[in-house]
């Protein structure tokens, strides 16, 4: 039998590929820009290890012995001791906030038991919703209480330093006492999900227009561009109710997620990420040229996402360059949202400062869209 | 005035970069007319009609379509010229009903499923009202964009070569259509490249180069363009160049099995025929396409 492939034909066609690669100057440009950009965005921003996480310590004790402990939290990294509030209530909505990461309390009779050898306990809660982001840090404690104090007893005191350790530090998980990963990931995957398909459905929305050549009627009838905007929006957010009701119910049944606080507050908050999401798709595709294009600027703006937020890593394990891009996502302040409503159980009062955010972010976005949108073919 | 012109502007320019597409062009069309626009392909057919209906901005020039302002009031310009575009921009995925069902909202037509039946029953497309549009060929796809930019009831139709590919026998459907339109005092603006449309327009407007080179009722240009045309007999292919050759003649056109000569000088020509030996040929009458071939010419000389 004769072989089908013939040189000159496979070289034709090889050829003709890389003019039209060349034609599409912004195609190429991201296919070559972005992986660079991505790698060292990330190669820079991503850590699994975070440290110095916000630490709040209630010193009931306020002696040598416990500034020392305090001392050596911070000693090992993992911990940033901030001024504490004024009480442990401020202190635990400062947590559900996420604000703070871990509240340590030491008794007011910690020296004397210590020295009396009666092994006091310190407790520190941690918020456990992402069991990754804790995770080292606790672990890290764990020779904290054999070390921490080997300078201050001496003496006498000397063999309350060696094993046995000399007091206890009892950790409580908060929020996901188990440490059980779906709490977290299941939740999270929600705001990814509908970041990936809102933005990419609306992205293409626009564009398919323009690709099938019925913007040109479009734009030829009497109809208002907010019109165009908002109707193609609305059918996209029905969409995404659907999917979070699938993933709920997904979450719920399936990986057993609790959700600890008010499901109305849930989906009213998923209504705000839905629209910010769609005005960003409806803003790529009054940029894209065509549909490949809003279907890269949907990776473009889905990678960072997913990798920045604090889905995938831990948010306070990022560089505060990384941080501050992370806080321009939308994802981020969702992830929180949810995370927040679902395994903390958080009210009103501990959502808006998440809430607030992604208000501005919707209207910048949309002005942005808005002053792009084609009313004419100029 | 604005009352007695359906379109009327003066000076409209265009330019896209450094290209400047269309040039000072002036337009009137009355009311209840068809005014046929001629031109080669890039010639600015396209751009004018699209400053007309407002989807471009005129870089110069003013003027007014149905008495509104094309420069300031292309909403209210929108609202009441029925546009359909060179290339088929209906939805493909959408069938015919429910296409003419989104325009008839879009216009907030009352009596929406009625007006969009008869939209569908006037132009034979009842029967196909659930097919969709992307399976449709050619000249059942133009039907349709017809049907769609009468929806509304339109003063003025603005159609950008809306025969183009389409079967001689929908064609003439589609220009009865027209004619019967422009009876009922829709004044229409109609692009095109074919000739026997063109002869079916009350006016002619022909331009190249986005430069408006000659205008005026299909008759007039012919009798003021000073042609002169004869039909030779003969199908030799060694006969074109000889004719070519003659004084005084300006085109030859093979057709089949006959030559079509013609140009200014009619008893030169005439001379020259004859002088030939044994050739059968007659006058005839000039065509609309010697006409613009002749204008395309004279630009092309005085072109730099």
């Amino acid at each position: 039998m004769k072989f089908p492939l013939a040189w000159h034909r496979l070289w034709a066609i090889v050829l003709k590929e890389f003019v039209q690669m060349r034609r599409d100057r912004i195609t190429f440009a991201m296919m070559v820009g972005i992986p660079v950009m991505q790698l060292i965005l990330f190669g820079f921003a991503i850590n699994t290890d975070p440290k110095r996480l916000p630490t709040v310590v209630f010193d009931a004790s306020q002696s040598a012995y416990s500034r020392s402990f305090v001392a050596s939290l911070e000693n090992s990294g993992y911990y940033d001791v901030l001024t504490p509030p004024d009480s442990v209530a401020d202190a635990r909505q400062a947590m559900a906030i996420g604000e703070v990461q871990f509240i340590v309390s030491i008794p007011p009779d910690f020296s004397r038991q210590l020295v009396r050898g009666e092994k006091p306990v310190i407790l520190l809660e941690a918020d456990a919703s992402d069991p990754s982001a804790t995770g080292n840090a606790i672990s890290a404690l764990n020779n904290l209480n054999q070390s921490a104090l080997q300078h201050d007893l001496k003496g006498p005191l000397a063999p309350l330093g060696s094993a046995p350790p000399p007091f206890e530090i009892r950790v409580q998980r908060n929020y996901n006492p188990e440490g059980i990963t779906q709490y977290n990931i299941v939740p999270g995957l929600m705001g990814t999900i509908l970041t990936m398909t809102m933005i990419m459905m609306t992205g293409m929305a626009m564009t398919r227009e323009l690709e099938r050549g019925t913007l040109e009627n479009l734009l030829a009838f009497p109809v208002h561009p907010l019109e165009v905007m908002i109707g193609k929006i609305l059918p996209y957010i029905m969409v995404g109710y659907i999917q979070v009701t699938v993933i709920l119910v997904a979450a719920y049944f399936l990986f057993d997620v609790p959700i600890a606080g008010s499901l109305i507050l849930l989906l009213a908050c998923v209504l705000v990420f839905l629209a910010a999401n769609l005005t960003v798709g409806m803003m790529f595709s009054t940029i894209a040229k065509s549909q490949l294009q809003a279907m890269q600027m949907t990776f473009f703006f889905f990678l960072p996402s997913m990798l920045l937020s604090g889905f995938m890593f831990p948010f306070r394990g990022m560089p505060h360059w990384a941080q501050v891009i992370g806080e321009g996502l939308p994802l981020t302040h969702f992830l929180r949202i949810v995370r927040g409503i679902m395994l903390k159980g958080n009210g009103w009062a501990e959502t808006w400062p998440n809430v607030w955010p992604l208000l501005v972010f919707m209207t910048v976005v949309m002005l942005i869209g808005f002053k792009r949108y084609r009313k004419t073919l100029d | 005035m604005n009352g007695e012109y359906a379109i009327d502007v003066h000076g409209l320019s265009k330019s896209f970069g450094h290209k400047r597409v269309v040039n000072g062009l002036s337009l009137r069309v009355e009311k209840g007319e068809i005014y046929g626009f001629l031109g080669p392909n890039g010639s600015g057919k396209t751009t004018s009609i699209r400053m007309l209906c407002g989807l471009l901005t005129p870089d110069e020039g003013s003027g007014t379509c149905l008495g509104f302002d094309v420069r300031t009031q292309s909403a209210e310009i929108k609202k009441q010229v029925g546009y359909m575009t060179q290339r088929f921009s209906f939805y493909e995925d959408l069938s015919i009903r429910e296409n003419l069902d989104f325009v008839a909202r879009l216009y907030a037509m009352p009596n929406r499923r009625q007006t969009v039946q008869a939209g569908m029953e006037e132009l034979g497309l009842a029967d196909r009202a659930n097919q969709l549009a992307g399976t449709l060929s050619g000249g059942w796809k133009q039907r349709l964009a017809l049907a769609a930019c009468m929806l509304h009831r339109p003063r003025l139709l603005l159609l950008d070569e809306p025969t183009a590919g389409v079967d001689p026998k929908a064609r003439r459907d589609f220009w009865d259509e027209i004619h019967r339109l422009a009876g009922q005092g829709i004044s229409v603006l109609v692009s095109t490249h074919y000739m026997d449309e063109a002869a079916r327009c009350h006016r002619l407007a022909y331009i190249a180069y986005g430069n408006l080179l000659a205008s005026g009722m299909p008759e007039e240009l012919v009798a003021r363009s000073g042609l002169v045309s004869f039909v030779v007999k003969d199908d030799s292919p060694a006969l074109a160049d000889r004719l070519r050759q003659l004084p005084g003649v300006q085109q030859v056109v093979a057709m089949g099995n006959l030559y079509s000569v013609s140009g200014r000088d009619g008893a030169l020509i005439e001379d020259g025929l004859a002088s030939l030996s044994d050739l059968q040929f007659e006058r005839a009458e000039t065509g609309l396409e010697q006409v613009f071939i002749q204008l395309m010419e004279n630009v092309q000389d005085a072109a730099p």
